[in-house]
């Protein structure tokens, strides 16, 4: 009996730890008898990621992640065929950890180099530099110039496209039903460019952090967590679940996936900007520019039924929407990762899917739960309008 | 005033040197300029010597640290003097060989599992005169069927080639190979079982001199086996040398006496590319292709060996300094295949 009131009376979360315990002594054990039972067979995996390259005057800098199930340890460096003279921040890498190599040598603007770095065991990481060019220091001009692309791409366009709100305002509801309709097609063709994207990034990335599983776990946190900001937001405001609300909130969110989306966007340009491969230029600017005008419209779309919708209200959706790009730019340029960059990806993806789902919502319920030929149309329309103004973006 | 010819001394030891060489007296009257053998330094010498007592040391492109010889076992250094005459019993030449695996630095801090001849990379370089009988043991304490196949002329079953004789030696066994030195010059001995290329790249191979009867003019005789390592596995050579470490006569150069003769046994067993090549700087020699003929077939600063081949260099140098040495395949040079000489007086 009295076993039986002490057991009762044990608190529940020591109950809950104590597998959590027993798995630590476990482990522990394991690894201090060396894995007993378990010998290993073959030779170490032995396995490096260039994670960002940066090039200085006579100084070429590789940040390394180790990839491979064993740590590595860079013992000599090649360019173009000759050893070169270098140095590094760790002697051995560690699995999953990360190093720098920075290797002296005199290469020239605008030339092809080939790396490759010779470890320990005699395995060789090979690193392919198309193009030479010095990587911008971080100074303020540098970020100036980030701030600056990031308005001419995500700030501006957003802003303008935005500018459609009277039009909308005043347009038939029919004709508003087709405006909603071309919005969830732009944003799912946002999305599913955030998901490839991201996919791609994440193979040039370390593949033991993860690989492209970042790129659709960002998804769906993103998507599920922008789902409870709605449910809250909902909750507060008294709006039953199920029913779509008010209008300023859907734009709230869709301001907010856009954001996400834009972040990428200045992640790649920036990113492109520090290795050269940005053809910076009118070509680029106006190709954004046509692209995300578009989501202004689909910001405004959501709020042109409610009463006037106040300006400061507006322009804070716009920079919600516009404004990340300066932050990817920034991000892209001077701390590139390409894991990172994978999982802001995923994270875009998965926000604007969310607003698709509640922007559909909306559309159902102004079709009366079917797809008019009318929404149809617009859905396909968006679609077609981001695909021709993505062929003028190349990044 | 150069150094070279400033006192008396020299220039008599010079010219003794020379008249042993034969034909390098009037090799060094074209090769001198006239000035120079006067006396006089040019001005643009004489201004490099004076800047030179303030530099030292500026930094070249090369591998990053050094190999520790000690721990590999065999040091390049010691290695290009080492000449094995092995023992004569009852008339015959006989050396002890043992193939061996193990693991060998061949660039700073990058190891490489080798096979070898003997713990070392290039194996022993065996020496015999023309004529005698020869006789090698040879012991596989790798774990892998190895042989040891000598250039030269002999019997079918001496050859040292799978199926043939004893053919391939099973790990842990042993067999005598036995020939007559012949004929004189440079050759070598290499593994011949399948794969062939891994087995010669994996580092079995060594050099077989066979002096002359009459033996060859006094000199500072030196072994260079140009040799490469395919450290990835991809057939394709990651880091190249002479003398198994890249960089090794940068870091250390060869020191040798201005005006002595200096004779040069230089092999090419690179595995993987088609050809290699040796280039002196500053200097001419003369050229004995195989050491098969005792006239030089060439006069010249650069030469250039297919897989095997090999041949004999004999070179004085005039002035005291450092001259480089190396592949003339530049992309060798730059990966290992590179070294001074240090001429001192």
């Amino acid at each position: 009996m009295e076993a039986a009131t002490a057991t009762r009376r044990r608190p529940l979360w020591l109950t809950a730890l104590a597998p959590v315990a027993v798995l630590a002594v476990a482990i522990g054990l394991f690894v201090a008898l060396d894995a007993p039972g378990l010998d290993r067979i073959g030779v170490p995996q032995e396995e490096l990621v260039v994670e960002r390259t940066v090039l200085r005057p006579g100084e070429i800098e590789l940040n390394l992640r180790n990839d491979g199930a064993d740590p590595v340890q860079v013992r000599q460096a090649i360019v173009n065929d000759g050893f070169v003279s270098f140095e590094q921040s760790d002697q051995e890498i560690g699995r999953l950890a990360s190093s720098e190599v920075r290797i002296q040598y005199p290469w020239i603007e605008g030339q092809a180099y080939e790396v490759i770095l010779l470890t320990a065991t005699g395995v060789t990481v090979d690193h392919a530099i198309d193009a030479a060019t010095e990587t911008p220091g971080a100074d303020v001009g540098f970020y100036g110039l980030m701030a600056l692309i990031g308005l001419y791409v995500g700030v501006i366009p957003v802003a303008i496209g935005m500018l459609w709100l009277p039009w909308v305002r005043s347009v038939d509801p029919k004709w508003m039903r087709f405006l909603l309709a071309f919005t969830v097609g732009l944003l799912t063709f946002l999305g599913i460019d955030a998901l490839l994207e991201g996919t791609e990034l994440a193979g040039e990335g370390a593949q033991a952090l993860g690989g492209a599983t970042l790129v659709w776990v960002g998804a769906v946190a993103a998507y599920l967590g922008l789902t409870g900001v709605d449910g809250w937001l909902r909750a507060r405001r008294g709006t039953p679940a199920g029913e779509s609300g008010t209008g300023e909130r859907a734009a709230f969110l869709v301001a907010l996936g856009i954001g996400l989306h834009n972040l990428g966007e200045g992640l790649a340009i920036g990113s492109a900007y520090a290795i050269g491969s940005l053809a910076l230029g009118a070509a680029l600017v106006v190709g954004f520019a046509l692209h995300n005008t578009t989501e202004g419209l689909a910001i405004v779309a959501p709020v042109a039924r409610d009463r006037r919708p106040r300006a400061r209200t507006l322009i804070l959706l716009g920079l919600l929407a516009g404004a990340p790009a300066i932050l990817g730019a920034w991000i892209g340029a001077s701390a590139f990762n390409p894991s990172l960059a994978a999982l802001l990806f995923g994270v875009g993806a998965g926000a604007i899917a969310q607003v698709v789902v509640q922007i559909a919502r909306q559309l159902r319920e102004r079709d009366g739960g079917r797809l008019e030929p009318l929404s149809a149309g617009g859905l396909v329309l968006g679609l077609v309008v981001m695909y021709t103004t993505g062929l003028l973006i190349s990044v | 005033m150069s150094k070279l010819w400033n006192t008396q001394v020299s220039r008599r030891r010079l010219l003794g040197g020379a008249a042993a060489g034969g034909a390098a007296l009037p090799m060094l009257h074209e090769l001198v300029p006239h000035r120079a053998l006067h006396g006089s330094a040019t001005d643009a010498e004489a201004a490099i010597e004076h800047q030179r007592a303030g530099h030292r040391g500026s930094g070249h492109l090369g591998a990053t640290g050094r190999v520790d010889a000690r721990r590999n076992g065999f040091d390049p250094q010691a290695m290009l003097r080492d000449f094995d005459e092995g023992t004569v019993r009852g008339g015959v030449r006989e050396w002890e060989i043992v193939a061996q695996d193990r693991e060998i630095e061949v660039a700073p801090g990058v190891k490489y599992a080798a096979w070898t001849y003997n713990g070392r990379v290039p194996g022993p370089t065996l020496r015999a005169k023309e004529g005698e009988r020869l006789r090698v043991r040879f012991t596989n304490g790798s774990s892998h069927p190895h042989t040891m196949h000598f250039h030269g002329v002999h019997r079918d079953v001496m050859d040292g080639v799978p199926g043939v004789g004893p053919g391939n030696i099973a790990p842990g066994e042993a067999t005598i190979y036995e020939f007559d030195a012949t004929p004189f010059g440079l050759h070598h001995y290499h593994c011949h079982s399948t794969p062939l290329a891994e087995h010669i790249a994996k580092g079995l191979y060594g050099m077989f001199v066979i002096d002359p009867a009459k033996g060859r003019p006094q000199a500072d005789e030196l072994v260079m086996v140009m040799n490469g390592f395919d450290t990835n596995f991809d057939r394709s050579n990651e880091v190249y040398a002479v003398n198994t470490v890249a960089f090794a006569y940068m870091d250390e150069p060869i020191r040798v006496t201005r005006g002595e003769l200096v004779r040069i046994y230089l092999v090419n067993i690179l595995e993987y590319d088609l050809v290699n090549s040796f280039h002196l700087h500053a200097n001419f020699f003369d050229y004995y292709p195989t050491g098969t003929r005792l006239e030089p077939r060439d006069f010249t600063d650069t030469v250039l060996q297919g897989q095997g081949e090999r041949g004999i260099l004999e070179v004085r140098f005039p002035y005291a300094g450092k001259y480089m040495f190396h592949a003339h395949v530049s992309e060798f040079a730059e990966l290992g295949w590179m070294g001074f000489f240090e001429v001192t007086e």
